[in-house]
């Protein structure tokens, strides 16, 4: 009833976990039953361990909060030598967020990651707000997110998704780029722009000063940029940004993406993604539909 | 140790000032095992304006009727929000969660400043348990801000410190006559400044010295990455492998 395809990879359910908000999935194992999940995208991984930004690197905002980690991540080949053995056998989808500062360090972190097995796909994240070098500078410009996307077609084989900023002016136009540059698939929105001050130190609340924006704060940007690529691209679109319910998940599908991920939501529920699968099946029951694709995008 | 998602009941709650609360909190069930040091993830009830769980540290656990104790400090919306509740409602925790302290010596002194007296009534209560007499050294400007101090008395000898001398020996704890290297280790919670002057003091007298962090977190369970502190093996997250860490993985951190 829930199952969906995003190019070669068949998920149970449409519900996935954001990259930088579920770990590597451990982390959630007392909780819930990881292979519930549709698939698990884990912590950004770029070509060197990277220690990420000084603290403070979070401030909640209303309905939202922002962060500025920068990366934190044990590097690729910690990844694919340990981490890889711990979580390999997982009955879900496990997709490997792949960041850089650099196209040769996106295609060294690509090719080592297209080694694995039991890793079906990468999610290319040209749209990281919180690093000096590269991140989201790959993903503001059409040229230039094709290009890293083109370079690392050539070097990765399997399914290549591409994780899209929304701090841009034309999101249509950068999804269609790395359409024509061979992405399988996008997902979008990572993290807006942000910014808060504390006024009685007078002073910003992270210490990189601006920071991404995430939580229900985000949700009607990203339905609405969903919509939109999901209208002008022929490759699947994954839809993320304050997905919390049942309910959130839904806006997106019907808004045309063929699966979701739960990001922050994690961080207050850690079972949400259960009751969002729940929700789902309940939903589908209650409006007698056999097939959960008969709802996405019929706006 | 293994974590859980709980709807617990609040079965007791005192008001001790302006600043400090505490809420005792019933578990439907029998407790797991939860070390000193510990914490749990509060999820915060009816405030739209706060979206994010609040980590607060465990202050005391009684197994015999399945409840535990906060101790907690207002300093925000988060806390504010705690509390407005009364006895009968419900809150729901992640727990427990982090490493706490470690229960090594047998010749302690506990330091304790503010709010960072709550882990260190469970660890007095834990050393009593393995028939050990720490000291505790409890600090704050004035007395109104050491909110617990007649809980302690059955575990140990105990020693105040205020700024203004309302409460014990007038000073830092650093400067009380308690405050001397015949111990063996010596654990700390409580102000920044403090506990690096506690953990200074310890290192340059070869003294064991665990200190437990309070950086501001989101998940708890060491997904988000925020709560990090700069240790000597570069950033670790205060949530998963603290909050109590060996004051030899900080000398970083301390000597900032």
């Amino acid at each position: 009833m829930l199952e969906t395809k995003i190019h070669n990879l068949t998920l149970k359910n449409p519900v996935m976990t954001a990259s930088g908000t579920f770990g590597y999935g451990e982390e959630f194992a007392d909780f819930i039953d990881l292979n519930r999940l549709g698939g698990i995208i884990v912590k950004g991984t770029t070509g060197e361990r990277r220690q990420g930004n000084p603290y403070p690197r979070m401030a909640e905002t209303p309905s939202g909060m922002l962060n500025a980690v920068g990366l934190q991540n044990v590097g690729v080949e910690t990844f694919c030598n340990e981490v890889y053995h711990r979580i390999k056998d997982l009955d879900t989808n496990i997709i490997v967020n792949v960041s850089g500062s650099s196209i040769e360090e996106y295609c060294k972190t690509a090719a080592m990651i297209d080694a694995l097995d039991n890793i079906p796909a990468v999610e290319l994240n040209i749209s990281c707000p919180n690093v000096k070098k590269g991140g989201m500078g790959f993903g503001t410009n059409p040229d230039m997110a094709a290009q890293v996307v083109s370079e690392v077609r050539k070097i990765y084989h399997k399914t290549l998704i591409v994780k899209l900023t929304p701090n841009v002016t034309s999101v249509v136009d950068i999804a269609k780029a790395v359409e024509a540059a061979g992405a399988d698939s996008v997902s979008l929105i990572n993290t807006l722009l942000g910014m808060a001050i504390d006024v009685e130190k007078q002073r910003p609340y992270l210490s990189t000063i601006t920071g991404g924006l995430s939580g229900p704060a985000v949700k009607p940007v990203a339905v609405r940029m969903v919509w939109q690529v999901a209208h002008a691209v022929s490759i699947p679109v994954i839809g993320l940004g304050g997905i919390a319910s049942a309910a959130d998940a839904l806006e997106f599908l019907m808004a045309g993406a063929k699966a979701v991920q739960v990001g922050t939501a994690n961080f207050i529920d850690p079972t949400v993604t259960m009751k969002i699968i729940d929700g789902l099946e309940d939903y589908c029951k209650r409006h007698k539909i056999n097939d959960i694709n008969d709802i996405i995008g019929i706006i | 140790m293994k974590k859980y998602i709980t709807d617990f009941t609040i079965v007791g709650k005192h008001v001790f000032n302006e600043m400090y609360f505490s809420l005792t909190l019933q578990h439907p069930e029998t407790l797991p095992e939860i070390a000193a040091g510990q914490f749990v993830e509060v999820e915060i009830p009816g405030n739209k304006q706060v979206m994010l769980r609040r980590p607060i540290s465990i202050h005391d656990v009684d197994t015999d009727n399945n409840t535990l104790t906060l101790l907690v400090q207002v300093v925000g919306k988060g806390t504010r929000t705690l509390s407005a509740m009364q006895v009968g409602e419900r809150l729901n925790l992640v727990y427990p969660l982090g490493h706490g302290f470690s229960l090594e010596g047998r010749n302690v002194l506990l330091v304790g400043g503010g709010a960072g007296i709550a882990p260190l009534l469970h660890l007095s209560k834990c050393f009593a348990a393995n028939g050990i007499r720490p000291t505790i050294l409890l600090g704050g400007r004035t007395a109104a801000l050491i909110p617990v101090q007649k809980a302690f008395e059955p575990y140990g000898t105990i020693g105040f410190a205020t700024e203004d001398g309302s409460l014990g020996e007038k000073g830092l704890v650093t400067q009380h006559s308690l405050f001397t290297n015949t111990y063996d280790h010596i654990y700390t919670c409580g102000p920044t400044p403090m506990m690096k002057a506690v953990a200074r003091y310890a290192m340059q007298h070869n003294i064991d010295c665990e200190v437990s962090l309070e950086n501001m977190m989101a998940c708890g369970i060491g997904a988000c990455l925020c709560c990090v502190v700069d240790s000597d093996e570069g950033h670790k997250c205060v949530c998963k492998e603290g909050p109590v860490f060996n004051a030899k993985r900080l000398t970083n951190w301390i000597n900032k």
